[in-house]
């Protein structure tokens, strides 16, 4: 049985389980179908899109995706709501803090035990979420940068990266996939001396986007390509219900972190970024790259007050014990229950039912902002240049593994 | 907000539209009938005082066998207003079909093709109505209760 070759190829097995849109009856003469993906570097995953090509203009582009599907929402009708955690981490695998944060926080809801949550507990929360945020950012720039065709950047966030998450990983024992907010509560503390090494880390990051400031974001080659390529209008946008950093850069302030005020984001200040059009239009790639260049700057003065809180007010202490509001048993009562936090990416959204009588979901489904985020794809990059598609594409910021999930 | 929702549906339909109000559900959830859906809808995301601009998620569920029916879940957000609503509507499980709002929000293209996919409700008047996650051939809808997967896929067994 293990040896046996369980996968035949046959050539009609490509086009059976993901049939093209267009056939070649119904193109045109001078019209081309072309496959990016699903194993190409700029699709960053395994995503494939048909396009449909006019000499180099983009006629349609049809996204085909589903090839990372691990089946989420099967999984947690079988599982306990705490057994979930490591699922919901390998939805948005480089920003898994924040998923956790944002599940937790509808099941804490659920039982009606948000209000007793130690603040210590959300103070270590916003902390993790925003080093999580930092490093889920510099994948996303650096690897548009090199999308856009500059090498080097890539390799210097790559390397600011790895302190972040090696940050994490004292944290929490793993690189990327941490099951470390608990419903209730944190798996453990932060280490002794976490609080000096993650000012000095915010110390070492902060004249390090500066310089990515001078090599990458107003560099002339990238500017070309980037400005006023993909503008996304605001009323479009909110049609195709795009939110995060893209929604932010088509020019509304609209962030969940204020807008919900949820965890101790009300006590913490910080500023919201939008695109204003520096150096094309409102809404285009620069401009969504640049959102994200400015909320790393905006993360950075949240866990400076994370940390002055974490050192002061709320500092650590024999008697804390970041399980005690942990439940022992998750049964909550019979109801429905919409969660959303701010990923990094945009909303990322939890939908429950509970049935009142079991410890497992009747319903989870997760609102996936990348899946969102990646519908407008089509729209935006229609009578564009193939070269403009691979710009847009990477502005949207899309990991496969919450766009399947 | 439900009180000035349902005089504002009254006005406009001339009949309680609102069938069932729930108030443990958070945001809270309003219930209305499946063929009301699309006016509804209209109503809510050009009324001035609602507003509601932004399709959150469209989820669909199998209440199972038992019960015979399925339900689609809206999560909407007004933007301006900073409100939330839930919207539930019911509808038969041996032909479950509901009208499609993509022409009111084209986030619901994507969301009613997974719950497409996933749930085999269909939304009529869908521009483009395909699996989404799953491929083509694939036989079953995996998130119905009643579920039972296929043997073999091109020659994979699908029991891990």
């Amino acid at each position: 049985m293990a040896n046996e070759i369980q996968y035949e190829y046959r050539e009609d097995n490509l086009v059976r389980s993901e049939p093209n849109k267009y056939t070649a009856g119904q193109l045109r003469t001078e019209e081309v179908v072309i496959n990016l993906g699903p194993q190409h570097p700029s699709t960053h995953g395994v995503l494939r899109l048909e396009v449909l090509l006019e000499g180099e203009i983009v006629r349609d582009v049809i996204p085909h995706i589903g090839y990372l599907h691990r089946c989420f929402e099967k999984h947690a009708e079988a599982l306990s709501y705490n057994q979930i955690i490591p699922y919901v981490d390998r939805m948005d695998y480089v920003a898994a803090m924040n998923s956790e944060h944002a599940y937790a926080m509808g099941v804490e809801r659920m039982l009606g035990i948000q209000d007793r949550i130690p603040k210590r507990v959300e103070y270590i929360r916003v902390l993790v979420a925003e080093l999580n945020r930092i490093a889920s950012h510099f994948v996303s720039i650096g690897t548009y940068a090199m999308d856009i065709g500059a090498f080097t950047p890539f390799f210097w966030m790559m390397r600011d990266r790895e302190h972040v998450v090696r940050m994490l990983e004292w944290v929490s024992g793993a690189r990327l996939l941490y099951n470390y907010i608990w419903v209730g509560g944190l798996y453990y503390d932060i280490p002794v001396g976490f609080e000096e090494r993650c000012q000095e880390l915010v110390d070492y990051l902060r004249p390090k986007l500066d310089e990515l400031e001078k090599v990458i974001v107003y560099n002339k080659i990238f500017v070309e390509r980037t400005a006023n390529v993909g503008i996304m209008p605001l009323e479009m946008a909110v049609n195709y219900g795009i939110t995060g950093p893209m929604l932010r850069a088509s020019g509304l302030r609209y962030d969940l972190r204020k807008v919900d005020g949820y965890s101790v984001y009300p006590e913490l200040d910080f500023n919201v970024p939008v695109g204003e059009g520096k150096v094309g239009s409102v809404g285009d790639c620069w401009d969504r790259n640049y959102v994200r260049v400015l909320e790393v700057r905006e993360s950075f003065k949240l866990i400076e007050q994370c940390l002055a809180k974490l050192t002061g007010e709320h500092k650590r202490s024999r008697d804390f014990d970041p399980q005690e509001v942990v439940p022992k048993k998750i049964r909550p009562k019979a109801q429905d229950l919409y969660v959303r936090a701010e990923n990094p990416k945009g909303e990322l959204g939890f939908f429950f039912r509970a049935d009142g009588k079991s410890d497992i979901p009747f319903r989870c489904k997760a609102r996936s902002c990348c899946f969102v985020n990646l519908s407008i794809i089509s729209e935006l990059s229609k009578g564009t240049m193939i070269a403009d598609l691979i710009a847009i594409l990477g502005s949207i910021d899309i990991v496969l593994g919450e766009v399947d999930r | 907000m439900i009180e000035q929702l349902s005089d504002i549906l009254r006005d406009h339909f001339g009949r309680d539209t609102l069938l069932e109000v729930r108030e443990q559900d958070s945001p809270v959830s309003v219930r209305i009938a499946p063929d009301d859906l699309l006016p509804v809808c209209r109503l809510l995301h050009s009324h001035e005082s609602f507003f509601f601009d932004l399709l959150n998620c469209v989820t669909g569920l199998d209440n199972g066998p038992e019960n015979g029916t399925m339900e689609v879940i809206y999560n909407l957000t007004s933007i301006p207003f900073e409100r939330s609503l839930m919207l539930r509507v019911q509808i038969d499980r041996n032909s479950p079909s509901v009208e499609s709002v993509t022409s009111i929000w084209k986030t619901a293209n994507w969301l009613e093709r997974e719950t497409f996919d996933l749930l085999g409700i269909r939304f009529e008047n869908h521009p483009d109505l395909r699996r989404i996650l799953l491929p083509a051939d694939w036989e079953g809808y995996p998130l119905r209760k009643d579920y039972e997967h296929q043997e073999k896929y091109h020659g994979i067994t699908v029991k891990y």
